[in-house]
């Protein structure tokens, strides 16, 4: 598309201070935007082996052809080494990081180097500038950082700011980045390699026009895809409750993993529901630009003060089905006032709460059993008691003794030190999302390029099957399942439309929504690009060490029944080596 | 009757900014460039959202401090832009104190919210209205 800027990509060098804008049509063309350019330019830049906390690694930002253009193209794909799992690390957020980017007239950000004093990022006018951040470090909040940033730099309304609190400061391998308060980029550390760039956050403004080949076409499309997002009930459940709804269904099922999946249904689900939450403290739902949904759900959280009457502070808390999941289910939280309070130590310090809970259930359990002690564990930590857990979570980003700081590696490290692997949560290295749902669930967390839920949706698969047919798929079935539904989002995540739009993204709107920016491509073409990018990424994955005959699965998801009943190792063993012989021949095809 | 674009309720705004991208739209391109209204966090997305565009007064200042005549009275209040007066000086833009006069960078002109509305077609949630004023 002529005069389009997304083929142009931003490359900063936080070493020697230095930027410089590359047209990068070639990447554009064949891989349309998102995660298909980003991974090729992280293929480009990253040296073989790289250390994920040393100068080499390398970050990308990027957003693709419909961003600021349709509705629910709003996410933003970051791709990095992960100091987490040691491989290909990839997160999407939304706020306002999408439009900002596409509109400073980007398609792409490359972040290299390392700064050797903390600074801050701000991209507006066509200029970057470098801003000391030596008064921004160690401050205690995510929030305060926000609230300093927001004031000191331009653009309100059209700018977005990436920001990590102390968690990424201190190298915790699990820390995020953050922004908009309440988007994150949150799994595999990004948060950490921010940190060890000393780079605090990256501001990008930008609102310039971007052109349409076919004008009356382009509103055309964009009226239908409007009308879908918000007459259908497509996007129903993210708007009224919210992903929290996912709680009483998944507690009925008996696949909502609960104390560190020992159980897989929480006694007390129904006090921390997404009805419960809305019911007491829903004060105000937000939405990610350009996204008429609104799934953000805020809470209230109005504590008083102990030690002065009638003085209060009131918190905004964000909160969605996954901080239930990790921080309630897991830790057997089972009061509102406890998980938003928990949920919002986490995100100050900014912490992945899904990791974050996983990491303090299996804490919780290793001192339970006695393989640690409070020597270690220096709070006492117990199912359900939140404010220790609060304690806990200061510990994880302070580190004041060796335990702290092996947890801060994440499960798989704390496991391999102490012992307990057989109850780690760790998949592929990250730790477990919250769906004990069925085989598909697990083999997804495992074989998908991010170990992550959204990979391929195996907990979607899982409910599917289970109430067509009651029983599993064939393993290799389930597989292939698995991996055609992970390459379609590569589709999607290089558009970039948001996930929870996959509805209404189905390729035939796709294909018309690129039509008026003069991209043509058809089912067939799209379904291709898919498995281009897929096979790009397992051959970065591959490259950097990932062996697909090594993946292990956690003991204890054997030990604790799904609704399919006990999953099977045999099933699990006979669709990891299928996946490994898929993945031997998807690298070296053509 | 003219009428007047209006704010019905800026707490109910989810800051999606669906708005802003329609009203650039209605050139037929993307982006915010030439969007004269403006959704912005109040202090933080913690704090909810305000809404920015022009509240039609009757007597416009922007109107006032136009050297050139660019900025005629609209009818029901509000201006309406002669762009081939319009030398880009920028005084309507520093005479607005709610911020409503938005600027195209690229034309050197104001942006000037026009109330045809458009925008409240693509608010989901109720913020926005188009309501019938006296002349």
């Amino acid at each position: 598309m002529p005069h389009d800027p997304l083929s142009r990509v931003l490359y900063i060098d936080l070493t020697r201070k230095k930027y410089w804008v590359e047209d990068r049509a070639d990447l554009f063309e064949k891989y349309l935007g998102g995660t298909g350019v980003a991974v090729k330019l992280l293929e480009e830049e990253l040296p073989r082996g790289a250390d994920p906390l040393g100068p080499d690694n390398v970050i990308v930002f990027a957003v693709g052809p419909l961003t600021a253009l349709y509705p629910l193209a709003s996410k933003t794909v970051a791709v990095f080494k992960s100091p987490l799992t040691g491989n290909l690390g990839e997160s999407h957020a939304g706020g306002r990081s999408a439009a900002a980017i596409r509109l400073a007239g980007l398609g792409a950000v490359v972040i290299k180097g390392v700064s050797e004093h903390p600074v801050y990022v701000s991209i507006h006018g066509g200029k970057v500038y470098f801003r000391n951040a030596r008064t921004l470090w160690g401050i205690r909040s995510s929030y305060t950082v926000g609230r300093i940033i927001r004031e000191a730099e331009p653009g309100a309304g059209l700018r977005t700011i990436m920001r990590i609190g102390r968690a990424g400061e201190n190298l915790v391998r699990y820390a995020t980045v953050i922004t908009e308060t309440y988007r994150h980029f949150g799994r595999l550390g990004l948060g950490a390699v921010f940190g060890s760039k000393r780079l605090k956050a990256l501001v990008v403004m930008g609102k310039q026009t971007i052109p349409v080949a076919q004008k009356s076409l382009y509103r055309q499309v964009y009226q239908e895809i409007y009308d879908a997002a918000t007459r259908s009930d497509l996007m129903k459940k993210y708007h009224d409750i919210g992903t929290p709804v996912n709680v009483a269904p998944l507690n009925a099922l008996g696949a909502l993993p609960t104390r560190n999946l020992s159980q897989a249904r929480f006694e007390e689900a129904d006090k921390i529901s997404g009805e419960a939450m809305a019911a007491k403290h829903l004060a105000r739902r937000t939405a990610c630009s350009h996204c008429p949904v609104a799934c953000i759900h805020v809470a209230a959280l109005r504590e008083p003060y102990a030690d002065e009457p009638y003085f209060y502070k009131t918190s905004f808390v964000s909160y969605d089905y996954e901080p239930i999941y990790a921080l309630g289910t897991m830790l057997g939280i089972g009061d509102t006032e406890g998980l938003l309070k928990l949920i919002d130590v986490v995100e100050a310090a900014g912490l992945d709460a899904m990791s974050t809970g996983v990491a303090l259930a299996w804490a919780t359990e290793a001192l339970e059993r006695g393989i640690i002690s409070e020597n270690e564990t220096i709070v006492k930590l117990r199912w359900g008691d939140s404010d220790a857990y609060v304690d806990a979570v200061e510990k994880i980003v302070s580190q004041p003794n060796e335990f702290y700081r092996v947890l801060a590696q994440g499960v798989l490290h704390a496991a391999e030190k102490y012992g307990g692997k057989e109850f780690a949560l760790v998949f592929g290295g990250n730790e477990m999302p919250g769906y004990h749902t069925g085989p598909a669930a697990h083999i997804g967390y495992l074989i998908g390029a991010r170990h992550s839920h959204l990979d391929n949706a195996g907990y979607s698969l899982d409910q599917k099957v289970y109430k067509t047919q009651g029983k599993p798929l064939e393993p290799e079935e389930t597989v292939e399942r698995l991996m055609a539904e992970e390459a379609w989002r590569q589709v999607l995540s290089s558009l970039v439309v948001c996930f929870f739009a996959r509805g209404i993204y189905r390729p035939e709107t796709v294909t018309k929504a690129l039509k008026p920016l003069g991209i043509e491509l058809g089912d067939k073409e799209l379904e291709e690009l898919g498995w281009r990018i897929y096979r790009e990424k397992y051959r970065l994955k591959l490259r950097e060490g990932f062996d697909p005959a090594g993946l292990e699965p956690p003991p204890r998801i054997f030990e604790t029944p799904t609704p399919y009943g006990r999953l099977s190792p045999e099933y699990i063993r006979r669709a990891l080596n299928h996946f490994a012989r898929r993945i031997a021949d998807l690298a070296s095809s053509e | 009757m003219p009428s007047r674009l209006s704010v019905v309720d800026s707490e109910r705004c989810v800051g999606c900014q669906l708005c802003m991208f329609a009203c650039a739209r209605r050139f037929g391109d993307g982006g915010l460039e030439r969007s004269a209204i403006l959704i912005r966090s109040i202090g933080g997305v913690e704090r909810g959202f305000t809404v920015v565009v022009c509240r039609a007064c009757r007597d416009p200042p922007c109107a006032a401090v136009c050297p050139e005549d660019a900025l005629r009275v609209r009818r029901g209040g509000g201006v309406l832009l002669d762009p081939n007066r319009c030398t880009g000086c920028g005084h309507c833009r520093d005479a607005c104190i709610i911020g409503a006069v938005f600027w195209d960078e690229r034309a050197n002109k104001p942006n000037i919210c026009v109330h045809c509305g458009y925008c409240v077609n693509f608010c989901p949630h109720g913020v926005l209205a188009l309501e019938e004023v006296a002349a």
